[in-house]
């Protein structure tokens, strides 16, 4: 009977320790899913004491943003916030997306190995270069320097144009980056298919290449725009502090992004209305980057499950 | 004729019949279009470069270096505690990130069964982390750690913890692609020979992906050591005359200072900026320089 019993095998101190090192890892692998967690919960948090205190429709339906004043001049329409985000960001993809895409083509059909070898490090330096230098650039150089002196327009100190521009600049690393994946994963054979037929490398590249690698092209821009959208000091440091619900590229606006960073500073008051703003413009922030992400993850699954 | 010479004849003749004209003007056309956009990054690059350097050179000195911050007299002011803050603030977002962005790795690349929903759903929300706004992680850090639940205040500890989970996704993408270049014949070499699983990963995946870890974590920390918004947020010193001290002093950080300098009305406060981002960049090239040397040193070709 013993004997019988033994052939269970209970498990060695090996395989017990085994188990833990897989629990242990699990758990450092949850602590991502804790930490979403966890961002939704201190926005939900204070979403709701941010209701509590003006409804849904003035906020999502109200034209003027003006939490710092008192009284009856207090306003709690996010719109001019949304605005001033979208328009930067379009601002911004106006100068990316052509030079992203172009740079993007140039790399994966036309650069020479030499010359890829001194554009790749440059648009890595870019994409490594921390954005407050971007907005000291914007600040000091460009809005005065390029804008106002070389080509005589008359911005404000703080002004859409700049900040814009700028912004383009800071995501150009990322689309042209993406674009190059997307038509490197784009299989030779159809470039040799396209040759046999005649065409030439720049056909080749506008007819098939890029048309067979537009999942992969879209989720670039959008990825682009999610990292305009989510992007703040550039715009806190340029674009100014003022929302603004206007088309006046001369003059300044605020972002949500740029609002919250202007906002909560560490001495502000806990339950303060000023305190849950930040929390519910960072909600809608928050939702607005998660939706162009979810977007652009799935446009890539797309053209990946094409090739591979 | 032979059908060769009909064949190249004939190509000829449609090729010259093709080639001329709008065909031919449209390739040059796109040809400088995509050198102009090349163009355009590697002048911002340099314009960005220049004038960074034409401001901030004249201010850059030893005593620069090791001053405080003055609010009044743009001499006398020095980034030495914005430079402890900002190396405090390293040393504790890499204790935090390096173990857990392996660790989470290591799991997600050698354990996780990808059939399960709960591991899918692990790796579509770090997917969605690594896009979420640095500002949003401010937040996170001014509810969740500053005040609420962890209520360290505004300390250099809250700040670390900030930075490392901002850069967690980014460890962890790079550490799963880095062990995933360990090719699988190394591991069922080791499991043959009647090596553990954790044994092997222990003692064959980690030493062999090390290099593209390193200059991952080196990459992470470099985009760290940038971060201005959530450190905003969550509420570091202005301008402070004292060095950290410990995990609960307060602090400032290098990108702090600068955007403190920017927001001046003082041109030469302004210029001490671009000092502090030329200190800032040198700090960045150097960490760069070596996450270059580890991959070519180190990695290993299989």
């Amino acid at each position: 009977m013993g004997r019988r019993t033994s052939l269970v095998r209970r498990p060695s101190r090996r395989s017990r320790f085994e188990a833990g090192v897989k629990a242990l890892l699990f758990a450092a692998a949850a602590v991502s899913v804790a930490v979403t967690l966890a961002i939704i919960f201190s926005l939900v948090k204070e979403t709701i004491a941010f209701f509590g205190d003006v409804s849904v429709g003035d906020y999502l339906f109200g034209t003027k943003w003006t939490p710092q004043f008192a009284g009856d001049q207090q306003s709690f329409g996010v719109i001019p916030l949304v605005w001033g985000t979208f328009y930067l960001t379009f601002i911004g993809l106006v100068v990316a997306v052509p030079v992203g895409i172009l740079s993007g083509i140039y790399l994966a059909e036309f650069a020479p190995r030499r010359i890829r070898k001194i554009v790749k490090p440059v648009l890595e330096l870019l994409a490594g270069v921390p954005t407050i230098v971007f907005g000291y650039f914007a600040l000091t150089f460009f809005t005065p320097e390029v804008l106002r002196n070389f080509l005589g327009l008359g911005v404000n100190q703080f002004n859409a144009l700049s900040a814009g521009i700028i912004l383009g600049i800071l995501v150009v690393p990322t689309i042209a980056t993406l674009v190059e994946d997307a038509m490197s994963a784009v299989p030779q054979s159809l470039r040799e298919g396209a040759a046999g037929l005649g065409a030439n490398k720049v056909q080749t590249a506008i007819r098939v290449v890029f048309p067979a690698a537009l999942s992969g092209v879209v989720a670039a821009l959008v990825l682009g725009a999610s990292r305009a959208v989510g992007e703040t000091v550039i715009i806190l440091i340029a674009g100014g502090q003022q929302a603004n619900l206007s088309l006046n590229l001369y003059e300044s606006y605020q972002s949500m992004a740029a609002y919250i960073a202007a906002t909560a500073r560490g001495d502000i008051p806990t339950g303060s209305i000023e305190y849950e703003t930040i929390f519910i413009v960072g909600m809608t922030l928050f939702v607005l980057t998660l939706v162009l992400n979810l977007i652009s993850i799935r446009l890539v699954r797309k053209y990946r499950q094409v090739y591979e | 004729m032979t059908g060769a010479q009909i064949a190249a004849r004939a190509s000829r003749h449609t090729s010259l019949h093709r080639s001329g004209g709008a065909d031919r003007i449209f390739s040059i056309a796109f040809g400088t279009l995509m050198l102009g956009a090349i163009g355009i990054s590697v002048l911002a690059l340099l314009t960005l470069l220049f004038d960074v350097a034409r401001d901030g050179i004249s201010h850059l000195s030893w005593d620069f270096l090791t001053s405080f911050p003055s609010r009044i007299i743009p001499s006398n002011s020095g980034i030495e505690s914005a430079i402890y803050g900002t190396l405090y603030l390293m040393v504790v977002c890499a204790a935090i990130v390096v173990p857990l962005g392996i660790a989470t790795a290591i799991y997600l690349e050698e354990y996780a069964n990808r059939e399960r929903w709960w591991n899918r759903a692990i790796e579509v929300n770090i997917q969605n982390l690594a896009a979420v706004p640095s500002v949003v992680y401010g937040i996170l850090g001014l509810a969740f750690i500053v005040r609420g639940p962890l209520d360290l205040g505004r300390v250099v500890l809250a700040g670390g913890i900030t930075l490392a989970l901002l850069v967690l996704p980014v460890v962890i993408i790079v550490s799963r692609e880095a062990i995933r270049s360990v090719p699988p014949s190394i591991r069922e070499g080791s499991l043959a020979l009647g090596a553990t699983q954790w044994q092997t990963i222990w003692k064959q995946v980690l030493p062999g992906s090390i290099a593209g870890i390193a200059t991952g974590i080196i990459l992470a920390l470099s985009r760290a050591i940038g971060e201005t918004a959530p450190l905003l947020v969550i509420g570091a010193a202005v301008n402070p005359r004292f060095n950290p001290d410990g995990l609960f002093s307060s602090f400032t950080a290098l990108p702090i200072q600068i955007f403190t300098w920017t927001q001046d009305k003082d041109r030469e406060f302004v210029d001490l900026a671009a000092a502090a981002i030329l200190v800032m960049m040198v700090l960045l090239l150097l960490m760069n320089s070596v996450a270059i040397f580890l991959r070519n040193r180190y990695e290993q070709k299989w």
